[in-house]
């Protein structure tokens, strides 16, 4: 009699089925109880979804790669509540698509960095960081003050993320968003987006 | 988690251990008519492959990893809703990293929380502490030295917006600040003569040497009479009010700095520096070591040096 094994080994289709089916363990147990979890699923309740300002301003961080650096997940780990604030949890981070956890720390976390400083610091910062930090690493992004926003896909945005993700905005809320952007965001710039991007971050969190 | 995905979670742990046990049992050893063989019967270029059991200490292992999750799924969270016979958690664990720092340093701020802010600038010990909050919470504005920046104030001299008294440094903290100086040159007239008169003006206030330029005189007599507007905020004679943040423009402490181009900005453009509000961030009796740092900063010895 053969090994037991060599019927596997020696039929090609019946290993590549079966291999499917050992790697599928750990997602089944791990990841697909998620999309039903409420903890997963549940927005906090005070979670609201981002402006068009906001949303641009959020595309304008993953295009310059600012979550190459700055991660957006503060640990359940005292020394990172003490400096950042209160660790991440699932429920702030139903509407985002994608999240912009990150990886790398080689800036500090910007999870709770909304309103901790001024929008003229953030100005200043982003222009060039040595001039309020001297010691900073990070590069300088000047020419976002310069640039404005480009609007040509934020109502389809919009859409998408109401029709297919589930963020709850209303007809009268793209509405009303499409009419700032003709008012009073017409002369935004990239920076005024990332700014609101980043003054808003962790607010849901940090304000009693 | 429902109990349907609880069991759900449980059974695919379980069947993924026990197959793996079946697995290794099913295959611990060779059947005889192949142990019987030297090579697999595989030649490459004269080099064959040998015919040999898994290795004992490799089985070994394995069956070692399958009794550790096994252990490991006895003490921790891992089957659905079974904690564990240790009832760990990530937060339970934060949790007590917390309480432990807190029971340590509790003590020790209601100690400093009782002290009024002026007798607590004497001791080292506050100062160090206050020093290393300032580090976290204050430098990225005011600089690791507190002597401020472009559009941040210098908390070293002696010189306030808002205040230098132990409570108007608190309130400063807890509630933050917003600067309110209004676009002016409207007001004031509104043409670009009219602006850089009253920049000549407001320089002259710190000074009045501006005057000696008979030129500048001219144009300082003609703005003179228009700071009236300014004076519902700076005051008559210029002097400021720390009720309202509007800064002393008779002294040598510009915050936006003094030359003629920065003042009529500011006269055009108006200036809002904003001091976040802290109190959302750090505790009250945190925020009390603070104000006592900062009070502090500009009253003991060891910093008069930088004046």
């Amino acid at each position: 009699m053969a090994n037991r094994h060599e019927k596997v080994e020696k039929n090609v289709g019946l290993m590549i089925v079966l291999t499917l089916v050992a790697v599928s363990f750990g997602g089944l147990a791990e990841i697909v109880p998620l999309f039903w979890q409420q903890a997963t699923t549940e927005p906090l309740k005070t979670l609201r979804p981002y402006t068009a300002l906001e949303l641009e301003g959020k595309d304008i961080y993953i295009r310059e790669g600012c979550n190459v650096c700055h991660t957006q997940m503060v640990r359940p780990l005292r020394a990172e509540t003490e400096r950042y604030g209160p660790y991440s949890v699932a429920g702030e981070d139903v509407w985002e698509h994608p999240h912009v956890w990150g990886s790398k720390r080689t800036g500090p976390d910007l999870a709770r960095v909304g309103q901790r400083y001024s929008d003229d610091w953030h100005r200043a910062h982003l222009r060039n960081p040595r001039d309020v930090v001297p010691e900073s690493n990070m590069p300088g992004y000047p020419w976002l003050h310069e640039t404005p926003v480009d609007w040509s896909d934020t109502e389809t945005t919009l859409h998408v993320f109401k029709d297919m993700f589930g963020v709850p905005y209303t007809d009268e809320d793209i509405a009303e968003q499409m009419a700032n952007i003709e008012g009073k965001w017409s002369e935004a710039t990239e920076e005024d987006a990332l700014v609101a991007y980043l003054q808003q971050l962790g607010t849901e969190r940090t304000r009693r | 988690m429902s109990d349907f995905w609880s069991w759900y979670v449980i059974v695919i742990v379980a069947l993924n251990i026990g197959g793996c046990a079946v697995l290794l049992w099913a295959n611990r050893k060779m059947s005889a008519s192949e142990a019987a063989k030297e090579t697999t019967g595989h030649n490459f270029d004269g080099i064959e492959e040998r015919n040999t059991p898994l290795p004992r200490w490799w089985l070994i292992l394995f069956w070692l990893t399958l009794g550790f999750a096994i252990v490991y799924l006895v003490l921790y969270p891992g089957m659905g809703n079974y904690e564990g016979t240790l009832g760990w958690s990530s937060h339970k664990q934060w949790q007590e990293e917390v309480e432990l720092v807190e029971a340590r340093t509790a003590p020790l701020f209601a100690q400093y929380a009782a002290e009024p802010v002026e007798e607590l600038i004497k001791y080292d010990e506050v100062m160090g502490v206050g020093a290393r909050l300032f580090a976290n919470n204050c430098a990225v504005c005011h600089g690791a030295d507190a002597r401020g920046a472009r559009g941040y104030p210098n908390l070293t001299d002696d010189d306030w917006l808002y205040g230098g008294s132990p409570d108007a440094i608190k309130q400063t903290l807890v509630n933050g600040r917003q600067g309110m100086m209004p676009p002016m040159a409207a007001a004031i007239g509104g043409t670009d003569e009219a602006v850089s008169d009253m920049a000549l003006y407001v320089a002259s206030l710190s000074r009045p040497q501006l005057a000696d330029d008979p030129a500048k005189a001219e144009a300082i007599a003609r703005a003179k009479p228009k700071f009236a507007m300014c004076a519902a905020c700076h005051g008559a004679d210029g002097t400021g009010n720390q009720m309202m943040g509007a800064p002393n423009l008779t002294d040598n402490t510009w915050l936006y700095g003094n030359t003629l181009k920065d003042i009529e900005y500011a006269i055009r453009n108006g200036r809002a520096g904003k001091m976040p509000a802290q109190q959302d961030l750090l505790s009250p009796e945190q925020i009390h070591v603070l104000t006592a740092y900062v009070y502090g900063l500009s009253r003991n010895a060891d910093n008069a040096d930088g004046e």
